[in-house]
């Protein structure tokens, strides 16, 4: 069980080089959620991407140079808020097995362990109360294999949608599995990727949501890429972005 | 090492995807698999601890594996087992040959081993013209439809019953066709009984050889390992190297973990554990036990301090249940002995990355195997780490065939990657370049794959850090 | 070829375990159970007959009574057992005080090679079991000299003879109470039930090699 620390004056935002090319709103939101409670957002301008989409096509000598890179750009003691599932993961989990032959060894552990992925963040740290403001509305959650399996936020980022009295929240059936994504998987078995995403639209439609809400950008593009594909109308939005828009009822942040 | 055929992965998945039967038979079966490791498994602490417990005795095994080889070796011998040492499959299989030679013997027959599987044993003997007839139920449907096993535990599970009904009553002489599992079964004890009654030698696999005793310890529910053990006048064992643990006390928990992880079971119907061949005035049990120890890549693995946790794998095949992949393509896509998660990082490092290493592609690391395994293993990082082995021109790497997937354009793709990643200038102009000219993904060479199934991502016309900007959130 | 072979796999292999070092810390072990006699009696029940074992409670001192009426009812012809044992004797006296019966007792006396088609053809065989497992639902065989191993697998129905003294609390403790590393027998079996096997559609089914019954027969006194 992780233990949160309590709510600090300043933290840090990685917005993750997903959200900074494809969902700025989302990233947008996620900062505003923070300020929110009072909370000073520091965005480090120069940040760019965690590593991960080398690291895991095995490239990790690339990786450890932009991670590097990173690391140095986050210099002070304050968390670091990051709104994906997977790029928490990378830098909290991997970074210290990135470097561990490196003499930035500490520095990346030190690193490691001030990453708090968004929505664990918003409730354990920043115990947010959110009040609904829009229209009911039925959406269903997926989460990423990386929020579920390596940060473990999957019950946070549900509870917060639950907390949002307007919103029925149905579940998927098969939650756990992944939607095929995994960055160059798509791209190097794109059958196989396919059927997989595949059964993960399958499975938002026979929820009946109009909505399917998500923690992470990469799920997000490729489960709405496949959607639009096949022209079935469910719209795929980051969580931080809907939080945003429900309590403020209004579209966006950006 | 010896290697196997060249195998065509990606015709493999292609056909594999469009089979919407043996789909729709694996999903059903995993789908029973995961939900009785569930059961078995449900108290979450427990079963952390057990794994944790399961990892550290793997990893105690194998931090004294020469010591432990050595002892094992002694303890059989002194026990009247004699062991014999296969570098290579093609040593085991001859062993195996040599053995039934000096019998006379032409007819085997066989409890489940994955080892003979590595070795191609049947085909081996049927070569020399000794019949290997296997016992276990699932590895004789696809015997006698002349297939490989499709998952480690359950061999004929991409089969139904139909399928299944319509091979016995075409291959096995004067049996009426029928979909009752009951009757296919007694068709199968019947068939099969008379074939332990006649064979002179009998094989089998180990699931744990412990080093303390001597003991080679076997896991099964239908009974056919003890018929294979103890009927016929001569046994054989084949293990990997990597199987011995180093007290009898090390099998409970390793048991708990095999039969729950494996088939969902508190305990299988049988455990086995032999220690000896028939004794003077004991008046049953095979005359002449062999223990064949084989290496086959072992022994490099073990070289590698973090590929060595590959030899931890207790051959459970619960990996295999829970990953999206195997399930969407079944076990005989992969085209080498083992499939699922664990063979995408044993066939590369036993085969060698040029034959094997494009399996390593065929996972989302979505963690699953992971989560479930047993002992531990780490299977994804084992993943990226074949597939930085497979671009890797690194003269110190130990992986044969490292390097061969390098070219031009991935090298230069993360060549770029990495400088707009590390000068955000450069990303920041590229970016506003790109998302000016309203290009987004380009639709050629690999990309495609992605505009084949999914509509382009469109960039934001304003990124994060322009909005930052704007709103005049804080650097420091 | 073994000899060369055994030389350069251990010489790879003392070469890499230079570089490793033993992990330190053993993590905790499995749970310690204790079950009190009446719960392990009832634990070994319920979860062998949860895998379609027949289990009967009895006395010591009228088995072979309850055995009589088990054999009957599924017409029973012949019964292998082993003559040397405990179990043996007191089938011998029973029968032999119970002439009108039609059952054949078949002594285990000669080597297989010269008993296999008998072995073969029994309607079932009859063996002790020297202790049993609670947790797991399993009993312990033991065969030896006196109890030849082929009596409890290769007739379709397996009956065991079980003390109910002899239940330990689980795998471990059987292991550590009875000093097994010290004196491990040719061939040690944990039975749980009759065989069975789920390769055809994950169907169970029972039967398949081995026994298609197992019944047990737990000795309170």
């Amino acid at each position: 069980m992780r233990v949160y620390p309590e709510k600090p004056q300043k933290v840090y935002y990685f917005g993750t080089c997903l959200v900074d090319m494809m969902y700025p709103e989302a990233g947008m939101a996620g900062i505003k959620l923070i300020q929110r409670e009072g909370v000073k957002v520091i965005f480090p301008p120069r940040q760019t991407c965690c590593g991960q989409p080398a690291y895991n096509s095995g490239f990790p000598d690339e990786a450890r140079t932009v991670a590097r890179k990173q690391i140095e750009l986050f210099p002070e003691n304050y968390p670091i808020v990051v709104p994906s599932g997977s790029c928490a993961g990378m830098m909290r989990h991997h970074y210290p097995k990135l470097f561990a032959n490196d003499p930035d060894s500490e520095r990346a552990i030190n690193f490691s362990k001030k990453i708090y992925e968004l929505s664990e963040f918003l409730v354990h740290v920043l115990d947010v109360k959110l009040e609904d403001r829009g229209d009911p509305i039925k959406v269903t959650w997926h989460s990423s294999c990386h929020a579920l399996r390596e940060m473990r936020t999957t019950e946070d980022s549900k509870l917060l949608i639950r907390s949002l009295k307007n919103v029925n929240l149905i579940e998927l059936q098969n939650e756990t599995e992944c939607c095929g994504f995994g960055g160059t998987f798509a791209i190097k078995q794109p059958a196989i990727s396919a059927a997989m995403v595949k059964d993960k639209t399958d499975d938002i439609r026979q929820t009946g949501s109009a909505r399917f809400i998500s923690g992470d950008c990469g799920c997000l593009m490729n489960i709405s890429g496949a959607m639009q594909h096949d022209k079935i109308q469910i719209d795929g939005q980051h969580l931080a972005e809907f939080i945003w828009e429900r309590i403020n009822d209004t579209p966006s942040a950006g | 090492m010896t290697h196997h055929q060249q195998v065509d992965f990606d015709d493999n998945v292609s056909r594999a995807l469009n089979d919407t039967q043996l789909i729709k038979n694996i999903k059903a079966a995993m789908g029973t698999l995961v939900s009785k490791r569930k059961t078995i498994f449900s108290n979450e602490a427990e079963t952390e601890q057990l794994r944790t417990l399961g990892n550290a005795l793997k990893q105690k095994a194998l931090s004294k594996l020469p010591q432990l080889l050595e002892q094992l070796e002694e303890k059989c011998t002194q026990n009247g087992i004699k062991v014999h040492w296969a570098e290579t499959t093609s040593e085991a299989n001859h062993q195996v040959l040599e053995i039934m030679r000096s019998h006379g013997a032409t007819r085997l027959v066989k409890g489940k081993s994955m080892v003979s599987e590595e070795m191609e044993l049947n085909a081996f003997l049927q070569k020399n013209g000794i019949e290997a007839l296997e016992t276990d139920l699932g590895e004789f449907i696809i015997q006698l439809n002349h297939e490989k096993p499709a998952h480690i535990i359950v061999p004929a599970i991409h089969k139904n019953k139909d399928q299944i009904s319509k091979i016995f009553h075409e291959k096995i002489p004067n049996t009426p066709y029928t979909e009752d599992v009951a009757e296919l079964t007694a068709i199968a004890r019947k068939t099969l009984r008379k074939k332990f009654y006649e064979a002179e030698v009998g094989l089998s696999g180990v699931n744990f050889a412990v080093a303390e005793t001597g003991t080679l310890c076997l896991v099964e529910n239908e009974g056919n390992g003890r018929m294979c053990t103890t009927v016929p006048g001569v046994h054989i064992a084949l293990m990997g190297l990597e199987k011995v643990v180093e007290k009898l006390e090390d099998l409970p928990p390793l048991l708990r973990l095999l039969t729950g992880s494996a088939t969902g079971q508190l305990i299988t119907t049988y455990v086995n554990m032999i220690t000896t061949a028939r004794k003077q005035g004991e008046k049953d049990g095979p005359k002449e036990v062999h223990l064949i120890i084989l290496d086959n890549g072992r022994s490099q693995i073990f070289a590698d301090p973090d590929r060595r946790q590959t030899l931890q794998c207790i051959r459970c095949g619960t990996c295999l249940s829970h990953c999206p992949v195997y399930n969407r393509i079944g076990g005989h896509a992969y085209g080498y002995t083992y499939p699922g998660p664990i063979g995408k990082i044993l066939n590369p490092q036993v085969e060698g990355l040029k034959a094997a290493g494009v399996l390593a592609t065929a996972s989302s690391l979505c963690n699953a195997c992971e989560e479930v395994c047993p002992v531990k293993i780490q299977i994804p990082d084992l993943i990226r780490r074949i597939r930085n082995e497979s671009y890797s021109k690194d003269p110190a790497s130990t992986m044969e065939g490292h390097g061969y997937k390098r070219n031009l354009l991935e090298t230069l793709t993360w060549m770029i990657w990495e400088k707009t990643n590390t000068y955000p200038i450069i990303n920041a102009v590229g970016l506003k370049i790109l998302s000016v000219l309203g290009i987004t993904l380009p639709k050629i060479g690999p990309l495609k794959n992605w505009t084949r199934y999914r509509a382009r991502p469109e960039l934001a016309p304003k990124s994060l850090h322009e909005l930052v900007k704007h709103h005049g959130v804080d650097h420091e | 070829m073994s000899e060369g072979s055994r030389d350069r796999i251990f010489s790879r292999l003392h070469a890499a375990s230079r570089q490793t070092s033993t992990p330190d810390s053993q993590p905790p072990g499995l749970p310690i159970l204790e079950y009190s006699r009446k719960e392990k009696i009832e634990k070994l029940k319920t979860l062998m007959e949860a895998m379609r074992t027949e289990v009967h409670i009895g006395s010591a001192k009228n088995w072979e009574t309850s055995l009589a009426g088990i054999l009957d009812q599924r017409k029973v012809k012949s019964l292998l057992y082993a003559p040397r044992t405990d179990i043996g004797q007191s089938l011998e006296n029973h029968w032999k005080n119970d002439s009108g019966h039609s059952l054949q007792l078949i002594p285990y006396e000669n080597d297989i090679e010269q008993l296999k088609e008998t072995v073969f053809n029994v309607d079932a065989g009859i063996t002790s079991a020297v202790g049993a497992i609670a947790e797991t639902g399993a009993l312990i065989l033991w065969p030896s000299e006196k109890e030849p191993r082929l009596m409890s697998i290769v007739p379709t129905i397996h009956i065991a003879v079980l003390n109910a003294d002899t239940i330990h609390n689980t795998l471990l403790e059987a292991m550590q109470k009875e000093n097994w590393s010290e004196k491990m027998p040719t061939n040690a079996v944990l039975v749980s039930g009759p065989s069975k096997t789920a390769d055809i559609e994950m169907t169970l089914a029972f039967g398949v090699h081995g026994p298609k019954e197992l019944i047990v027969l737990i000795l309170e006194d």
